[in-house]
């Protein structure tokens, strides 16, 4: 009887006699955790190399940034306040929004330096929230692509289809509020012929704006919103459209307008003839024009030149820091008198 | 030759054998008589054998299924998804998904969705795995099959889980009693069994149960045939060791007690067979009662982190809060001035005419929109890297046990970083320190010590001595301790410590003899003859041979002897005297055959009478018997702890006391078990009188029988003469003493709760080092409390409470920094220490001591201790333990880890997790845990960094965007950054990252106190993190910001738009995370290069795919890395300058901190790298042996006590040398 019991037993044991081998765990250098590996360590003269080379390499290119910077020349007017008839200063809001008032305005430029083609023509606006969710979102990219997707507007809230139901092409909010000022530049009795072509990205006009896409019930003109477009013109030729349909991440923003293609010599003087048309009187928006020239690096902006000089120089600094407290204070590498039971370990 | 064997021995009357506990009191009813069952909780009704009765109401009692499963079919789905939900942050972001999908959201509903039902899917597949295999180990133990009777006295098998209560069944020899049973009768004439209760308190030694007298002729299957009877008796309760019912048979009343229960998984030994009728089943039973419920781990890490997560959720609401006011205030003061938004036309969302409501949805936007800093990827990354890290723990070779098969496993992983925290261990004893096995390994016979094998205690202490062997100061001290040794004055131990050992230990130790590994020719091969004491020696070997209560049993084949004792030692005693040439061959009711052979002629076998036999009990802490051999000489033979015995030797007994006394330190400093030896020569008449006292003791009826029989025993065992003692290994398991030293040195403090005898556990607590000599033992127990005090309890608490406070004041005052003091304790005063007035005090007395040993503890109280343990201290406690009286501990424990050894299957089954040896728990600890603490701290605040850094830019951007919720970002790269773009980096770190290999962690166990110090997870580093990434998103947003401002970005004249801008910013975050973490990391193999670059080179590539699919997917990011952004010299200018900046200030930190305030693992890092661990090695070996934490266990921390002694002695010595020169 009591074999009864041990029977199973014993065949369990012979049973697990060949379940062992397969329990063992197969060695591989992986599953052991014995991979070869590289462990750097960051010994002093790896910091102070690590820190000079990077001053080494941040201050030239700091310097050559804001050498950049300095080169490109950049003219910037602001004229929506001076746009305004003396007598409306005090209600512009209506100035601007009572078409027979004519809107036409001059302004006179001067060169600084000079200026070397091609120059570009950028409008400022200032205060004018592009990045506004409901803004981003009001838009259809199918439809712009497609003249077969007309109808798709989904998005476009609330600018998706006229009174009738009619869709409207381009739809949504960010067309719909499309900048229209104009610039007409003369120097002397020469005008300056403003390029509009190549002002967009050449895939915008290539892939996301269709060749064979007609503006379609599209506003005309009343003064309520921005721009109109010509009906005529497919979206893919519409430059002044695709550029404003690239939204920008601040509120302000500078997009391109146009590029004079002719050189501009020190003291020009350019007049400037133009439709002050968009309203940003409402949200107390500027509206500035900007003629500048590029580098390699592009337009006017010292930042990125003082920030490599700061923290080149910061890490000169560090350097020369690390250096002097090494010498001041030396540890030698894997001391061990550094380790936590000698440094407590009073009783030895 | 009669070989009878079993047959034979149930004939035995045992109660003449056992003088004590066996003798049946000759009247039949309890003098208190029956015990008035009445009342709550002794509500319990049993008819024996007519379980039919028990179908029904009100005796329907539940059926002997058991399950331990949290979840069955219908409930795994609501109550597993409701145990997902408790998880605050699973519900944060459920709502988060049910939010995506109303207009409001920022994202997409799948992005938010998907990861969520990963996330929640994954652990519930978990959940699912476990319970079944819980349900599978269930049904094996439902599904035993058990003898039973089905009526008119026919028997037959049935499964556990059918048998109801009033069944009768027979369990035989070897087989677990499948429910808690009243025992009627058994193969024994007199109705006892022997009973083995391994899984219900981890004791080893057999206990006896015996039947009622009445029921005793229930002894075949027949008799069961009208066999009725009822029993009424108390309710189910957990308390294993009490029991109170009646039993009605034939219209007479009999109480029953504790002695005729047999308790399920409990296992019958030694008896052939015994028929019982069950009275608890199933859940009912006092086991099952013990089962503590399962609960949920959590580590210490994962605790703070909610912490971390509550703080970064207040910033969630905060930024979320300030967005939506700021919300609220631009919609209605501004929005209505911005006509291109069209504010007439608005949704409730954009209403300027009700900016409070769209603040409020704003506010739910802005939770989503933000929700970046506590990502659901934190929660998949984790267990992701927690279940590669238990892969590899399962993978670990070197924790891979041949003999028994079994590899380390990982049973949860979400514990593994807590391996790294341990402060206090609590071990079990039997099985998991020890095998259960005794060696006969050394004695001392009339004042010589024989034995030349070591015990393993030394033997390891040796090795310790030969490691430090270059250190200078060392080798000072051991030549001095060798003059010492020269001059004689001292014992042997410490010369065999010092410079025998070394040699000793090369030979390898094979016992051939299970049971004997004692080596010295001058004993074996008869050679004893030789010596010049052979008489005593001869009386030696008799006493082991004859003072026991073991029953030999023939093997028919072989011929060979085996022996079933009582104990192990005993055991062992048996087997010595065998080789020795005292074979115990045969006993009969009266007598004691022995078999002895001698260097001439054939052996004799010689019968000895037992005329009386005066057991063992922990109080008497002796047992004798009196013979009377085959010249009629009467002899008492007695052995017994040294102290009692030495108590009792008269005046020319002592003649080799100091010698036996000198050997018995030197066997208890080496960790053996001790007895001495004595023996008197009793005349006739002598005898004949103490006798009849004797037999009238017996015969005594009521409580102070036993102190009669007490008295008795006392007045004849004593005037005994002193013939030696024992020493006997309990043998460690492989490897104990060395991984207890190295857990001591990495700063662990061990307890070992047992459930075995006292003076057991004080010498295994000698043989682990865990005692040493000169150690302060306080002992605090009941025993001397007199127990006819009015008010027992009252008394008890008081006495032990003064106990303890002496104690106290002991440690308090004790002024030498090397003093050690150990505590030990034993279960029934535990039992009062434990409660809620007296605990803290008792804690405060453990903690201060170096060891603590507490014995004869239930599971329960096991569970109680840890408890105690893991709530006052606040450390984390780990619980370790092979048997089912450790499931209780294991469970309560922050960790528990189950020893896959021999015994069942219940602590592995409720351990997270599980070894084959005790030895690999110090490689999952200062190996594994270490680690896995690192990584995953590491990797959480890298995590908490990362998203801190990459969530802020959204906030900022909102100002910048009135607020409106809009993102910078395209919403792929947001849904990509945490599942593609960083999470394999953080990963790897998570997974691969050594601050030091494996040979180091164990070479230097101090560095493991970095994770109870909870170095890398404390405050000031979280914080600094957070920190990082705060500075991190303000560098990266606002230089961005003015870097590309609004001038034109590129030689083409255009300006950068959202997407050229965005795109920019993401690509500075994925470079300044990526070299953030690279610098993190310390250990780069070819995987961690591939992640890190790998997640670099990925976001470029991804923005080329982006970049060329369809401009409908894409959107504004149509063609921009390669029209755009790659032509743009001031892309890549930014992002050089930002990913610099991001990660300068940790750079200088780091460097700063090794430089000035290296932490061990640094300096270790650099005597690597720097080979000096080759070059010096003498430094290498200096570091490594001071490299431990002050302790004063372990045999390290012994050795250096015994150095310390001898400097001491040696200080004195030659002082006063000096002085009598000078004189």
């Amino acid at each position: 009887m009591s074999n009864s019991s041990a029977g199973p037993r014993t065949a369990n044991a012979d049973a697990s006699a060949p379940r062992r081998n397969s329990k063992r765990p197969k060695y591989s250098k992986f599953t052991q955790q014995e991979l070869p590996a590289c462990k750097p360590i960051l010994t002093p003269q790896w910091v102070i190399s690590v820190f000079t080379i990077i001053g080494v390499i941040f201050v030239p290119i700091g310097i050559a940034s804001l050498f950049a910077s300095n080169k490109v020349v950049e003219i910037v007017d602001r004229y929506d306040t001076e746009c305004i008839p003396q007598n409306m200063t005090n209600n512009k809001i209506a100035y601007i929004q009572n078409d027979t008032i004519s809107k036409s305005c001059v302004r006179k430029l001067r060169v600084p330096k000079d200026m070397d083609q091609p120059i570009y023509v950028y409008y400022q606006l200032d205060n004018f929230y592009q990045n506004h969710r409901r803004y981003v979102k009001s838009r259809n990219d199918a439809q712009l692509r497609d003249a077969k997707k007309a109808n798709e507007t989904s998005g476009c809230d609330p600018e998706k289809a006229t009174a009738n139901g009619s869709p409207i092409v381009p739809c949504g909010l960010i067309a719909w509020s499309l900048f229209n000022d104009t610039y007409n530049f003369t120097r002397g009795n020469q005008p300056l012929v403003v390029n509009k072509t190549g002002i967009s990205w050449k895939s915008d006009r290539d892939h996301k704006f269709g060749s064979n896409v007609f503006p379609k019930n599209f506003q005309n003109g009343t003064l309520i919103g921005g721009g109109s477009l010509d009906p005529k013109k497919p979206l893919s030729e519409q430059e002044d459209l695709i550029v404003w349909m690239r939204t920008a991440a601040l509120p302000t923003f500078r997009k391109l307008y146009g590029k004079i293609e002719v050189d501009l010599k020190k003291n020009d003087i350019i007049t400037v003839v133009l439709e002050n048309n968009y309203n940003t009187y409402s949200f107390s928006g500027k509206k500035k024009l900007v003629l500048s020239t590029t580098s390699w690096l592009g337009g006017k902006n010292d930042f990125l030149g003082i920030g490599y000089l700061t923290v080149g120089g910061l890490c000169f600094f560090l350097a020369a820091v690390f250096t002097v407290v090494y010498f001041v204070k030396p540890r030698k590498l894997g001391d061990t008198s550094y380790l936590s039971w000698n440094r407590t370990g009073a009783g030895r | 030759m009669v070989r009878t064997g079993g047959r034979l021995r149930e004939k035995l009357r045992w109660s003449k054998l056992y003088s004590f506990s066996c003798v049946r009191p000759s009247v039949l009813l309890d003098p208190e008589g029956p015990h008035s069952l009445q009342g709550p909780g002794y509500s319990r009704i049993v008819h024996c054998n007519q379980p039919r009765l028990h179908r029904k109401k009100p005796l329907k009692y539940p059926t002997n299924y058991i399950s331990t499963t949290k979840y069955n079919i219908i409930t795994f789905l609501p109550k597993a998804i409701f145990e997902q939900f408790r998880r605050v942050a699973n519900v944060y972001f459920l709502l988060a998904a049910i939010l995506s999908l109303t207009p409001i959201t920022p994202f997409s509903a799948v992005s938010m969705i998907a990861p969520l039902a990963f996330v929640v899917g994954l652990s519930m597949a978990k959940e699912a795995l476990e319970d079944w295999r819980r349900f599978i180990q269930d049904m094996k133990v439902n599904s035993r099959k058990v003898y039973i009777h089905k009526g008119e006295g026919q028997f037959g098998y049935k499964h556990w889980q059918k048998l109801r209560v009033g069944d009768i069944v027979k369990v035989e020899k070897d087989q677990f009693f499948p429910a808690d049973l009243l025992l009627l009768s058994s193969s024994y004439e007199d109705g006892i069994c022997y009973v083995e209760t391994m899984n219900l308190d981890g004791e080893t030694n057999l206990k006896v149960k015996r039947s009622l007298e009445v029921t005793l002729p229930l002894d075949d299957d027949m008799a069961f045939k009208d066999f009725t009877a009822t029993i009424r008796c108390e309710d189910p309760n957990p308390n294993l060791y009490t029991f109170v019912g009646n039993f009605e048979y034939e219209r007479q009343v009999y109480s029953l007690d504790p002695t005729q229960i047999l308790l399920r998984d409990s296992k019958l030994r030694n008896t052939t067979f015994i028929y019982g009728v069950v009275i608890f089943t199933g859940h009912d039973s006092k086991v099952m009662q013990n089962a503590t419920k399962s609960p949920s781990k959590r580590s210490g890490i994962e605790r703070k982190m909610d912490y971390i997560i509550y703080i970064l959720f207040t910033l969630l609401v905060l930024i979320s809060m300030i967005s939506s006011i700021g919300f609220a205030v631009e919609t209605k003061y501004k929005m209505p001035k911005w006509w291109f938004l069209q504010p007439k036309n608005s949704p409730d969302l954009y209403d300027p005419s009700k900016p409070a409501l769209s603040g409020i949805f704003h506010l739910i936007t802005a939770l989503i929109l933000y929700g970046y800093l506590i990502p659901i990827s934190l929660y998949v990354s984790i267990e992701v890297v927690k279940v590669l890290q238990a892969m590899f723990i399962n993978q670990d070779i070197q924790m891979y046990d041949d003999e028994t098969g079994n590899p380390a496993q990982a049973r949860t992983s979400n514990l593994n970083e807590e391996l790294g925290q341990v402060d206090t261990i609590l071990s079990d004893k039997t099985g998991t320190l020890t095998c259960n096995q005794m060696d006969f390994l050394k004695c001392s016979i009339a004042g010589v010590s024989y034995g030349v094998r070591s015990s393993e205690v030394e033997i390891a202490a040796a090795k310790q001595i030969a490691s430090e062997n270059p250190n200078a100061h060392g080798q000072h001290i051991s030549s001095e301790v060798h003059w010492e040794d020269n001059g004689g004055d001292f014992g042997t131990s410490e010369i065999e410590i010092d410079a025998g050992l070394s040699n000793k230990r090369e030979k390898s130790r094979k016992p051939v003899i299970k049971g004997f590994s004692f080596e010295d020719d001058r004993l074996m091969h008869g050679n004893w003859t030789r010596e010049p004491n052979a008489g005593t020696i001869l009386l030696f070997f008799r006493i082991l041979a004859l003072c026991h209560t073991a029953i030999p049993e023939p093997n028919e084949e072989t011929g060979d002897v085996t022996y079933e004792a009582e104990s192990p030692d005993e055991g062992a005693f048996l087997v010595a005297a065998r080789e020795f040439g005292f074979e115990f061959c045969r006993r009969t009711q009266s007598s004691v055959f022995i078999r002895e052979r001698y260097p001439s002629g054939s052996p004799v076998e010689r019968e000895f009478e037992i005329l009386n036999l005066l057991e063992f009990s922990s109080k008497r802490k002796r047992m004798s018997v009196i013979v009377r051999d085959e010249t009629g000489q009467i002899l008492l033979l007695c052995k017994g702890a040294d102290s009692i015995i030495f108590d009792r030797l008269s005046k020319n007994g002592r003649m080799y006391e100091d010698d036996t006394n000198k050997h018995l330190n030197e066997y208890g400093e080496a960790g053996l078990r001790t007895l001495a030896l004595a023996y008197r020569k009793l005349d006739e008449s002598e005898y004949s009188s103490w006798n009849t006292e004797f037999l009238k003791a017996k015969t005594t009826i009521g409580p102070d029988r036993e102190s009669q029989l007490e008295r008795v025993s006392d007045m004849i065992e004593r005037d005994l003469i002193l013939v030696g003692a024992t020493a006997v290994e309990d043998k460690l398991q492989k490897g104990v003493p060395e991984c207890i030293d190295k857990l001591a040195q990495a700063g662990l403090k061990i307890w070992v709760l047992t459930g075995d005898k006292m003076e057991t556990a004080i010498n295994i607590g000698f043989a682990c080092s865990l005692l040493r000599q000169g150690m302060k033992q306080i002992c605090i127990t009941t025993g001397n409390i007199d127990l006819l005090a009015q008010d027992v309890k009252k008394v008890a608490k008081e006495n032990i409470s003064m106990q303890i406070t002496n104690g106290t004041q002991m440690v308090k005052l004790e002024k030498d920094p090397h003093a050690a003091f150990a505590l030990i304790i034993d279960g029934k005063t535990l039992a009062y220490a434990l409660e809620d007035d007296m605990k803290h005090q008792f804690l405060s007395l453990a903690v201060g001591c170096a060891s603590v040993i507490c014995c004869r503890v239930s599971p329960k109280q096991k569970a109680m201790v840890t408890r105690l343990v893991k709530e006052g201290t606040g450390k984390t406690t780990l619980a370790v333990g092979d048997g089912a009286n450790d499931v209780g501990m294991i469970q309560e424990a922050d960790i528990g880890v189950g020893i896959s050894g021999v015994e069942g299957m219940q602590a592995v089954m409720a351990s997270d997790f599980s070894i084959a040896q005790f030895r690999f728990l110090e490689r999952l600890l200062v190996v594994h845990g270490h680690w896995c603490y690192k990584r995953i701290a590491q990797m959480i605040c890298y995590f908490f960094y990362k998203n801190i850094a990459f969530g802020l830019t959204l906030f900022y951007f909102e100002a910048y965007a009135a607020f409106s919720g809009q993102s910078v970002y395209d919403d792929w790269y947001m849904l990509l950054f945490n599942v593609i773009l960083t999470s394999l980096p953080v990963i790897s770190l998570g997974v691969f990252e050594q601050d030091v290999s494996s040979e180091i962690c164990l070479q230097f166990p101090a560095l493991y106190q970095q994770g109870p110090r909870n170095l890398f997870f404390d405050w000031y580093r979280i914080v600094g993190w957070m920190f990082n990434g705060l500075y991190s998103s303000l560098i990266i947003f606002f230089l961005n910001v003015h870097i590309v401002y609004n001038q034109a970005f590129r030689a083409g004249g255009q300006t950068a738009d959202m997407a050229a801008i965005g795109t920019t910013m993401f690509t500075c975050i994925i470079w300044a995370v990526n070299m953030q973490i690279a610098l993190t990391m310390s250990h780069f193999t070819w995987i961690q290069h591939l992640f890190v670059w790998g997640s670099v080179s990925t976001w470029y590539l991804f923005l080329l795919a982006y970049g060329m699919s369809s401009p409908l997917i894409s959107g504004n990011a149509y063609q921009i890395l390669m029209e755009a952004l790659a032509p743009a010299p001031i892309y890549w200018a930014s992002t050089l300058l930002i990913s610099m900046t991001c990660i300068l200030p940790y750079f200088a930190h780091i460097s700063f901190q090794r430089s000035f305030n290296p932490m061990d693992h640094h300096v270790i890092q650099e005597i690597k790298y720097y080979k000096k661990d080759v070059e010096d090695q003498h430094m290498w070996k200096r570091e490594r042996s001071r490299a431990r934490q002050e302790t004063k266990i372990g045999f390290t921390a012994r050795v250096e006590a015994n150095i310390r002694q001898l400097k001491g002695r040696l200080q004195k010595r030659k002082s006063s040398l000096s002085v009598h020169t000078v004189s």
